[in-house]
């Protein structure tokens, strides 16, 4: 079985991020970067089907070239090898990304292609979907669980007050969510094992993303809140508030 | 593209959910300051009767395309019916609920169409005879204001920031004809598992009272649980640590690896306010903050707070709450 694993090196949760001084992108000194915390299900969930039966996991990132250390992380959990599309171009928007790994995509064996949800960045929930639009293929999307027969899987999602279960047809593209697995963290051999992983670069070919930033802004400051006062004694005053002032209840 | 703006009006089950109407009455407000017009679509099996309803929230059109084999959802068969709706229509946005449908179906859509494409907006304003919208990155540490260099824009708006504001639209009804992409979808629904409570979802609830590390146990929650009966539109949230501990299931988690929620009052007992959490709630309109800890984060976004025990203080609430009744 082949399968493809498409990754993002993102700022870490913790960053503070500030708009630079053009207003239209992010000041990224002194960042940290992570592998993006929703494509942990993802490689964790491709490293369980390999060591299931026989296959083969390959990493696809999009990114600069210090995101090896990312494509290492991933190596060292398990996956066989990698193929790094170089580029720093942090907003790139999502449609463009599908183009991109799409085309690259197309050209290798693969019967499941996995990718996290959504980036922590830019939080745009659309990569993998796109994916499997260009090349038309089947995709399920948020999954919280997989389980893998000959050539197809089934698949749960939740949505609004319950879940969705899918069959899906191999070959096919799952977008992985929190509650899937719990991600292996790499073992010191697994780590050694890594640095002696191929990391392929391809080149690609120019494409625009479709979305263009006006402006970045902060979020627009909440009023200054009160402290209505200690324990049990300030519930009358606060649901007083919230009923007159607020005009919640 | 013709200034139409096409709103996608989600249904499960023949009935409407209230994002369908939160994007209609968006669509119709954009359409007008554009000075074009609004448009909805509904897809589904049986579902003509459900169509004229979007003529309240400012549909002028409202495209039908109604099949047996669209009868519950299916992102292939849902996204080929929208791409050959819009092929009629000429829609110069398609906007879509960022709902668990409305997630999963916009983005097939614009790689078929080869849109730009902008999720969970919160905000849309004309500008330059374009569509803008304005989408929280970084886990809403920062706005950005986007457009599509696309003819076409496609966009997904949170549920319950957008006013299901009325307006008298035409609501001419109009059917489009569903041709079935060859050899039929390759992902296939088997059956969708209820969940047994029939509680609120919490992305669309009015108020959340919602618990974290301070509730120590889950058989606590069931004071948030009373609290929420006697409080109209409310349910019950969870931060990441009760979530992690076992003690509430996923689907309750408020935060950035759990559900962003935009309710009109968030109540957090026993959250110390991680930026994990903010992430979740904090476009919530009014905060309540119930905290021993007088240095917690969360009292720097809480409209108002109590210093105190949840222990001592929500009981309080409750009885408070029923007053209101």
């Amino acid at each position: 079985m082949n399968i493809i694993v498409c990754v993002k090196h993102v700022p870490d949760t913790e960053s503070k991020i500030t708009i630079g001084g053009d207003g239209s992108s992010y000041d990224n000194s002194g960042i940290e970067y992570i592998l993006n915390p929703y494509d942990e299900f993802a490689v964790e969930e491709a490293l369980k089907i390999k060591e299931a039966g026989e296959g083969e996991v390959t990493i696809i990132l999009l990114g600069p070239e210090n995101a090896t250390k990312t494509i290492r992380t991933c190596l060292a959990m398990g996956a066989d090898k990698a193929i790094h599309l170089v580029e720093d171009n942090p907003m790139r928007d999502g449609a463009s990304t599908a183009e991109i790994l799409a085309d690259t995509i197309k050209n290798l064996p693969h019967d499941i292609v996995f990718f996290g949800k959504q980036s922590v960045d830019q939080d745009n929930a659309q990569v993998g979907l796109m994916v499997a639009g260009i090349l038309g293929l089947p995709a399920v999307s948020e999954i919280v669980s997989m389980e893998v027969a000959d050539g197809k899987a089934t698949l749960k999602r939740s949505i609004e007050g319950g879940v969705e279960v899918f069959d899906a047809t191999f070959p096919a593209v799952f977008t992985t969510q929190k509650g899937l697995n719990d991600p292996r963290y790499a073992s010191l051999k697994g780590i050694m094992a890594a640095k002696k992983k191929p990391i392929d670069t391809k080149d690609f070919g120019a494409v625009d993303s479709r979305i263009t930033i006006q402006k970045l802004e902060n979020p627009p400051a909440r009023p200054p809140g009160k402290i209505v006062g200690e324990g049990a004694e300030a519930v009358p005053q606060l649901f007083g508030l919230l009923k007159d002032e607020a005009k919640v209840l | 593209m013709s200034g139409l703006i096409l709103a996608f009006g989600e249904q499960r089950n023949n009935a409407y959910r209230k994002p369908a109407f939160e994007v209609t009455a968006a669509a119709a407000r954009v359409a007008k300051d554009l000075g074009g017009e609004a448009a909805a679509i509904v897809i589904g099996s049986g579902v003509a009767d459900l169509a004229p309803e979007l003529a309240k929230y400012g549909a002028a059109r409202i495209a039908v395309c109604d099949d047996a084999a669209l009868e519950t959802y299916n992102g292939e068969l849902y996204a080929a019916a929208v791409v050959q709706a819009a092929a009629a229509l000429n829609p110069s946005a398609i906007l879509f609920p960022a709902s668990a449908m409305g997630k999963d179906l916009a983005p097939r859509v614009a790689a078929l169409l080869k849109t730009g494409i902008a999720s969970d907006c919160i905000e849309l304003k004309a500008e330059g005879g374009k569509v803008q919208a304005r989408r929280p990155i970084f886990a809403g540490k920062i706005h950005a204001w986007v457009e599509a260099s696309t003819e076409c824009f496609i966009a997904t708006l949170r549920p319950n920031v957008f006013a299901a504001e009325e307006s008298a639209g035409a609501g001419a009804v109009e059917t489009v004809a569903f041709a079935p992409p060859e050899g039929g979808p390759k992902a296939v629904l088997k059956e969708i598992l209820q969940e047994a409570s029939g509680k609120l979802e919490l992305t669309e609830a009015d108020i959340i009272v919602s618990g974290g590390r301070g509730m120590k146990d889950p058989e606590n929650y069931k004071l948030l649980e009373e609290l929420a009966s006697h409080l109209k539109g409310a349910t019950v949230g969870a931060s990441r640590a009760s979530v992690d501990a076992g003690w509430r299931p996923h689907s309750d988690q408020v935060g950035q690896t759990g559900k962003t929620v935009s309710p009109t009052l968030y109540i957090a007992c026993g959250i110390s306010g991680a930026i994990q959490h903010l992430a979740g709630m904090s476009s919530s309109k009014y905060i309540v903050a119930i905290n021993k800890d007088p240095d917690a984060p969360i009292f720097k976004v809480a409209d108002y707070g109590i210093v105190g025990d949840l222990f001592e203080v929500v009981p309080a609430m409750i009885e408070e709450a029923k007053k209101l009744n």
